[in-house]
């Protein structure tokens, strides 16, 4: 009971604060949803017992992109916003068209996957960790075994990123 | 109805998913574009964290750590891309964004 009233009402604020961000116009308005909306996520992924995930989500997304876009949208000063002159009613159709295609076709695949016999899972892994304790500690530990490569991978994509955005920020 | 199973979770996921596709599509301001598409990656890792937990398995949680680092490096990016279109062109309206156009 007290589960599902958190869901609901996590759900209810996620999708809200998401609809807010979609359709403000003000783009730092949008920007400050969008945090509020990271925040919610990472309360349910406490609720899910992934703290380390939720902690991550609260540092990286919060913390550090959303400050990003903050920068940029300071940075932009919009003397005109984009959509000032701009008939919104051709893209609606359009876009409420395609947007609930999307959503039928995730429904329709919920739906099958839940009518469809599942096969038993096998437990995935001969791989989980010896180690016993929290959350953090057994995802630190498939990190830097099972998942070393692709972590090492992840850093040089991080390096380069830097490296690509400084370049293109750069004036000459 | 009150035992979340993750189907909820899964319907929960695909809701912000369309409404991120709904931002990246009704839009004109490719700030708001770039925050819709964050939207549609915590949608992802929504699905992810909620089956890691019903399956006992980590290793959807692993992934979920690798998605936010590509989606950090592509905010970077895409943001970097911005400013210095920004800087030529004066515009973040993506209509007027047509330099590639054939």
């Amino acid at each position: 009971m007290a589960e599902a009233i958190t869901f609901y009402v996590l759900s209810a604020l996620i999708l809200g604060f998401g609809v807010l961000v979609v359709s403000t116009r003000n783009t730092v308005h949008c920007v400050l949803f969008l945090v509020a909306d990271f925040l919610f996520v990472a309360v349910l992924y406490v609720v899910l017992s992934a703290e380390f995930v939720a902690i991550i989500q609260i540092l990286v997304y919060a913390g550090g992109i959303v400050v990003l876009y903050l920068f940029v949208v300071m940075l932009v000063n919009l003397k005109r916003t984009p959509e000032a002159y701009f008939d919104p009613r051709r893209a609606w159709r359009l876009g409420l068209l395609v947007a609930g295609a999307v959503f039928v076709e995730l429904v329709a695949i919920v739906v099958y996957g839940i009518k469809s016999p599942v096969n038993p899972l096998r437990h995935v892994d001969a791989q989980a960790p010896p180690v016993e304790g929290g959350n953090v500690e057994q995802l630190g530990y498939l990190l830097y075994t099972n998942y070393l490569i692709p972590f090492e991978l992840v850093s040089m994509l991080l390096l380069v990123a830097m490296i690509g955005a400084i370049v293109l920020a750069k004036r000459e | 109805m009150f035992d979340i199973t993750p189907a909820h979770y899964t319907i929960l996921s695909a809701a912000l998913f369309m409404i991120g596709v709904m931002g990246v599509l009704l839009r004109r301001n490719i700030i708001v574009i770039f925050m819709s598409i964050e939207l549609i990656l915590n949608a992802v890792n929504i699905n992810l964290v909620a089956y890691s937990s019903q399956l006992q398995n980590l290793i959807g949680q692993v992934f979920v750590v690798f998605v936010i680092a590509v989606a950090a490096a592509e905010a970077v990016v895409g943001l970097g891309i911005i400013l210095a279109f920004y800087r030529n062109k004066e515009t973040v309206n993506i209509d007027e964004m047509n330099l590639m156009r054939w």
